[in-house]
């Protein structure tokens, strides 16, 4: 996993301390009913960890049946287009991560095998989750029926609405789907539902949890699990251009796929990082998902972070086209790599994303999610500021199937 | 010596076990809130446990999430709940408060929470979702300015834990007798015996026990082994459904068979 017993001590890569803690962030900020089970999930994860047979079936899971590793590919039309604006000499080349090409269509399912095997392990028999769009839904629901475990998704009741295709694959695959209507049913408050069932079920029950967010050991062992995207990039870049990029860029909501990328980057200083929020509708308005850029730093399911509140420390509604990025906090480390100033974070407009999700299917053939449009969209920008031998990464974490109806209705076009 | 110490010390001496009723501050209004809190210690309540309200109460059940949005959709804040606090001491009243909620509006509030809570009247605090693990800097706060940290044990809370739970708690321990939230259901009354002569092995603390009851006879039950018994879900319900006077009716019951159980009866 992440863990490289070579890290040096002034590495980023060294968080969370034995607290659960990146710097003042992240903790365990949960009812002491949880608490306890929080520290065995530690404590499990640590076990499993340390255990070769562990590694050995997540390995062969992501190889067999997710479809690992995901390829590396050189967007090279996309490259020209970016070329198009660029001055003489610049335009950087744009390769693609393509965790869109993962069984399920996202980079989520590299999280949930890791987790449920660690549930199986923890001998634990039923699995419990949240979604948003639907991604982390079907990827855990997946996970259950091939591991033969009942699953329970909570979602907002206007996301089930939303989303039906989702929804209607999350019913085929046996899950149950639970509509949540308490709040104003979005994800955070099929969060907080999770964290009530969990609460009420305590004894038999595991929260596969779909972002690098939550209390203490989540953040670091969804961390971990999507770690396998940087180190599997790392190695794809070293053969193609035999050096590491020199940009590498990925959107954020909780940041999951982010922070998978990122993470194995972290102590290779030449390598610039930069994380992209969604923007939504504008910064200058109240309707955005930009944690980092337009929040402050709060407590909210579980950890400290940056969070979307007013003055009272009541939590805001966020707001973003892109379902998957529709959350008004972001995992702990981002905040503290946004704070020690090691990851660059900007934001995409909902706008800006629709034309980068149109392009992109124009000009690579690929039709990415609504989240990664985010960070091509300023991808775009920011190779054509670079020199035309350097490079830059982007990680493609989803593919846009999902999102074809949402696209449609925002450009007016009826399917 | 804090209200709340003096108020278990006098309780005990009588024999009699507290009745502690929760309401949520600002539902179904502002006005409603602060002429229940002024009724609640003539109907019995010996402690009162007043709720600010959050947008994510994770550990809540419906009927108090619910309480905590309507207050919410007026406008409630806690510098509002505090000046409510303030207003009940004016009027002369001295039975204790202990304001509970979340972390995060106490953390907006800024470092000086403890010391207005105490100086509005406050007598406790319950953030449901500060493990000691996480509260060490307002624990400080609090000790300074007078203000008792009251901390949650629940059924999952084993021994090896316990300690590190009563390790800087003050004025009681707060037993929550299911694992689930507010309003779920009821521990078996042998199960809370258990429980609690288990706590009373680790702190001399008072021990209070809630989640899960709701009339009288639950709390009759309850009483038997808990020195306080908490009631929060059936209040609000009833003050939702019936209005403030049916809510303090409901409390006046609980309270005589909370009160009545002590004496041994």
């Amino acid at each position: 996993m992440a863990d490289d017993p070579r890290t040096p001590l002034n590495s980023f890569r060294n968080g969370p301390d034995d607290t659960g803690h990146f710097g003042t962030f992240g903790g365990r900020y949960v009812a002491e009913t949880l608490m306890p089970l929080i520290l065995e999930l530690g404590r499990a994860y640590e076990d499993a960890k340390a255990d070769p047979d562990f590694r050995e079936e997540l390995d062969r899971l992501l190889n067999e049946y997710v479809g690992r590793p995901s390829p590396l590919t050189y967007a090279g039309r996309l490259t020209e287009h970016a070329r198009k604006s660029a001055g003489k000499g610049k335009g950087a080349k744009i390769f693609l991560k393509r965790d869109e090409l993962n069984h399920t269509g996202a980079h989520k399912i590299n999280n949930c095998v890791g987790q449920i095997l660690l549930a199986k392990r923890m001998g634990r028999t039923r699995i419990i989750a949240e979604t948003g769009a639907g991604q982390h839904g079907v990827a855990t629901a997946t996970v259950c029926a091939l591991m033969g475990l009942p699953c329970v998704v909570y979602m907002g009741a206007e996301d089930v609405e939303r989303q039906k295709p989702n929804v209607f694959r999350m019913k085929l695959l046996g899950a149950e789907i639970v509509p949540v209507t308490s709040g104003k049913g979005t994800l955070k408050d099929a969060m907080n539902e999770a964290l009530r069932d969990w609460v009420t079920n305590v004894a038999d029950t595991f929260y596969c949890i779909g972002t690098a967010a939550g209390p203490h050991p989540y953040p670091m062992m969804v961390r971990d699990f999507q770690s396998v995207i940087g180190q599997e990039a790392k190695e794809q870049m070293m053969k193609a251009e035999g050096r590491l990029p020199d940009v590498a860029m990925a959107c954020i909501g909780g940041g999951s796929n982010a922070i998978g990328l990122f993470h194995p980057f972290l102590d290779d200083k030449e390598v610039r990082l930069i994380g992209v929020e969604a923007a939504g509708k504008g910064l200058q308005t109240t309707e955005h998902a930009a944690s980092l850029t337009g929040g402050k730093p709060g407590v909210l399911h579980g950890n400290k972070t940056y969070l979307l509140q007013d003055e009272h420390g009541q939590i805001d509604d966020a707001h973003s086209i892109s379902a998957g990025l529709d959350y008004p906090g972001i995992g702990p480390e981002h905040a503290w790599l946004h704070e020690s100033g090691r990851v660059e974070y900007i934001s995409a407009t909902d706008t800006e994303a629709l034309e980068a999700f149109q392009l992109c299917a124009r000009t690579e053939g690929i039709i990415p999610a609504l989240e990664p449009s985010h960070a091509l969209a300023r991808a775009l920008e920011v190779a054509a500021e670079m020199d035309e031998d350097q490079i830059l990464l982007l990680n493609m974490c989803g593919r846009g199937d999902k999102d074809v109806f949402t696209v449609a209705a925002a450009l007016g076009v009826e399917v | 010596m804090t209200r709340l110490s003096q108020t278990f010390d006098r309780l005990k001496s009588e024999g009699r076990t507290a009745f502690v009723p929760f309401i949520m501050a600002g539902d179904p209004n502002a006005e409603t809130t602060e002429k229940l809190l002024h009724a609640l210690p003539e109907a019995g309540a010996d402690v009162i446990e007043l709720g600010f309200p959050f947008t994510d109460p994770m550990a809540d059940g419906p009927i108090i999430a619910e309480a905590g949005q309507r207050a919410l959709a007026l406008g409630q804040t806690l510098q509002g709940t505090l000046s409510m606090v303030k207003r009940f001491r004016e009027a002369g009243h001295e039975t204790p408060i202990v304001l509970m909620g979340y972390a995060n509006p106490v953390l907006q509030h800024g470092e000086s929470f403890a010391s207005d809570a105490v100086e509005a009247g406050a007598d406790g605090l319950i953030l449901v979702d500060l493990p000691p693990e996480e509260s060490e800097t307002l624990d400080a706060q609090a000790k300074k300015a007078g203000l008792d940290v009251i901390r949650l044990a629940t059924p999952t809370t084993r021994d090896e834990r316990i300690d590190r739970v009563v390790e800087r708690a003050s004025g009681f321990l707060y037993y929550v007798a299911v694992a689930g939230v507010t309003g779920d259901r009821s521990a078996g009354a042998d199960e809370l015996g258990e429980a609690i002569a288990r706590l009373r092995t680790k702190t001399s603390l008072p021990i209070a026990a809630g989640f899960g009851i709701k009339d009288a006879a639950s709390a009759r039950a309850a009483a038997q082994h808990a020195d306080a018994v908490v009631v929060g879900s059936a209040i609000v319900k009833t003050l939702a459904v019936e209005g403030p006077d049916a809510a303090l009716e409901l409390a006046r019951d609980i309270a005589a068979a909370t009160h009545g159980m002590g004496e041994g009866s």
